[in-house]
């Protein structure tokens, strides 16, 4: 699904050259939800721009559900984004002027679909993540834990092969990181490939795999058999 | 996805209000400073007659000689009379070098109707072929024949304002009229007409009304019926009608039609042969020098768009560049606050070419909304003008200088949307190029 080889991002001035990622591979497989940990600074959200395609890299390889995206054009780069990929910030970043409808309404409508489709998907995502009451509100009247809920039926409704979370549930108190995470899981359980940048060490241990970056390079892979989201949603787990 | 960029340009201009208000302001008051001159220009120098403008022309003929310029003063002071003189405008007239040709000056006579009292109103004494020269249209009848013009017939074309006065409701063609004391027989009625500027007399007024009457040149000059308008004399003239129509003074206009260039050529050296056979002859003691100058040429020989005017309209223009520079600002600052959420779209699959577009349809609403602004401000400068110079009667053929038509609102729109998605180019284009890695990162 997503595969990254050598690939370094670079940061020059007249004077220095700042490695962001350096020689980074990694490589996330169909139905994954992999958890990408590091301290500040070590390349974490670098990482995640790059694999969202908001940013170019330096050198080495990328792709993107078989897509080499290396020397795309920026129009190709943005359908490719819209199509396949969901992002999840921290901030929620929902434009206060639109309704929740109308947030989760825009991917959709730069991907030129038609009126009744669109509508489709809209109910269908906000009934996913339990807002359908909610879709003519701002997101002003909501808690962070419902913005961050709009937040994720955005990313859904384009039904994207790659859902990308950047700290997810940073600006969120406990109760609310709590029903965040629970969708998350359930949406992994119903297929979706998810790579989760995080602090969090508990919420890290909920993925299915944990990726650490230190100084722009994957150090260690982490396989967590005991995380696997599947298997915390058997009953009594 | 045109809608859906509407959509959000008046989304976003309602999000601020008070800075779309001020970009707004800031493209109507220059487009409205810049369009209440641009409109008087226009007017001023608009062609009055489109299509014949370059077949039309008008010859001078240095009768003065150069005792009588001013060279020192540049070209203003080197000008030829703007007029002939009667000997010289029926030598033309008789040597017949064009295939039409009209001698014509402006008179003003008193009509008796057959109840109601005299009064006095404007007409022109002129060839048959002013008619056809100057595209002047007929609601009934027509022009007068050339044998009127030979015979000195007492035949009158009448304006339709004048034909409504004395027979309302009634064709005056056939009827009888007394036109300063005789009797003239109305042969045609000219429907409305009116030449803006009236190039063919600017001496006596580039925006004068038209002609209540016309009547044949040869009976005006055989009635002794005087000029009332230019009149322009090296010397006090002598006495007398004989000595007014063989004196030195130029009252009389004259045009020719010459439609190819042979023709002008031609023209040009028949002129020039007649004012070497007057200086033979002993009339002219100097060089000959003769001008033909076109329609257009002649308006701007005899600055009919007085210059002062083009320099407001310079500064005007100077004023919306700043009014836009302004604008560009206040676009540069809306969109630079709004970086955040166009990287949030560009994050969620929208292209750079999409934020550039959603930013030009803002940008058109700007001018449009600006352009709707500058027009009720436009409207009321030319309010202003019309009160400060007395042209509020509508009738006032000046009136119609500064009256906004359906030309300028297109044009005031049309150039107030592309003045500003010019000025918002730079805006446009620094917004789609926001980076949206840097505006998603956490704040």
């Amino acid at each position: 699904m997503l595969t990254m080889t050598n690939l370094s991002k670079v940061y020059r001035t007249e004077v220095v050259e700042t490695y962001a990622l350096r020689d980074f591979s990694i490589d996330v497989q169909p139905g994954e939800f992999v958890a990408v940990t590091g301290p500040s600074g070590s390349g974490k959200t670098t990482f995640l721009t790059i694999a969202g395609l908001l940013e170019e890299f330096t050198s080495g390889d990328y792709s993107l559900d078989g897509v080499d995206v290396r020397g795309l054009s920026d129009s190709k780069r943005s359908r490719l984004r819209n199509e396949k990929i969901g992002f999840i910030f921290q901030a929620f970043n929902l434009i206060p002027d639109l309704s929740v409808q109308d947030n989760v309404d825009v991917p959709l409508r730069y991907r030129r679909m038609p009126r009744a489709e669109r509508h489709r998907r809209i109910r269908e995502a906000l009934d996913r993540v339990g807002l359908s009451a909610r879709s003519r509100h701002y997101p002003a009247e909501l808690s962070g834990g419902q913005q961050q809920r709009v937040a994720i039926a955005r990313a859904l409704a384009g039904s994207p092969r790659l859902l990308l979370a950047d700290e997810p549930t940073g600006n969120l108190d406990t109760h609310m990181a709590r029903g965040v995470v629970q969708l998350l899981e359930e949406l992994h359980k119903d297929g979706a490939t998810i790579v989760m940048v995080t602090h969090d060490p508990e919420l890290a241990a909920r993925a299915q795999r944990e990726v650490h970056i230190v100084d722009g390079q994957v150090i260690d892979l982490v396989a967590a058999p005991r995380l696997v989201s599947g298997e915390r949603q058997q009953p009594g787990a | 996805m045109f809608a859906y960029y509407c959509e959000l340009a008046l989304r976003s201009l309602r999000r601020n209000v008070v800075l779309t208000a001020l970009m707004i302001a800031a493209v109507g008051v220059g487009i409205g400073a810049s369009m209440t001159v641009l409109t008087v220009l226009r007017s001023l120098s608009a062609d009055p007659i489109p299509g014949k403008s370059s077949v039309l022309f008008t010859p001078q003929i240095d009768v003065w000689g150069p005792d009588s310029r001013r060279p020192d003063q540049g070209a203003s002071g080197d000008r030829l009379p703007s007029g002939l003189t009667y000997r010289d405008a029926i030598a033309l007239l008789q040597a017949h070098r064009a295939p039409k040709q009209a001698a014509m000056y402006g008179v003003s006579l008193v009509i008796t109707p057959r109840s109601g009292k005299p009064f006095r109103t404007n007409g022109r004494a002129t060839s048959t072929d002013f008619f056809p020269m100057f595209d002047v249209p007929f609601a009934s009848g027509g022009p007068w024949s050339a044998s009127e013009d030979a015979r000195r017939g007492n035949v009158v074309v009448l304006g339709s304002k004048l034909a409504e006065r004395l027979f309302a409701h009634t064709d005056a063609v056939g009827k009888t009229i007394d036109l300063g004391g005789r009797d003239f027989r109305v042969v045609g009625v000219a429907s409305p007409w009116l030449l803006q500027p009236r190039f063919y007399d600017v001496n006596s007024g580039a925006f004068g009304q038209e002609e209540d009457f016309f009547l044949p040149f040869s009976t005006a000059i055989d009635r002794h019926i005087n000029t009332d308008g230019y009149e322009n004399c090296t010397q006090p003239p002598t006495a007398g009608w004989d000595a007014h129509l063989n004196s030195s003074c130029v009252w009389v206009q004259f045009w020719a039609e010459l439609p190819t260039a042979a023709q002008v050529r031609d023209y040009r050296s028949f002129l020039y042969a007649y004012a070497s056979e007057q200086r033979q002859l002993g009339r002219f003691h100097w060089p000959p020098r003769i001008e033909l100058r076109d329609v257009t040429d002649w308006m701007v020989y005899n600055h009919v768009v007085p210059p002062a005017l083009r320099a407001i309209g310079i500064a005007a223009d100077g004023f919306l560049v700043v009014c836009l520079i302004n604008a560009l600002g206040l676009m540069l600052a809306k969109f630079a606050s709004r970086s955040r959420e166009l990287g949030l779209r560009q994050a969620l699959g929208a292209s750079r070419r999409d934020i550039f577009m959603q930013c030009v349809a803002e940008a058109t609403t700007v001018g449009l909304l600006g352009g709707v602004l500058g027009l009720a401000l436009t409207g009321a400068g030319l309010a202003g003008l019309r009160a400060l110079f007395g042209l509020s009667d509508p009738t006032n053929a000046a009136h119609r200088l500064v009256t906004l038509n359906a030309g300028m609102v297109f044009i005031t729109i049309g150039v107030a949307v592309i003045a500003t998605i010019c000025a918002g180019l730079y805006p446009t284009y620094r917004a789609s190029r926001v980076q949206p890695a840097l505006q998603l990162k956490v704040q």
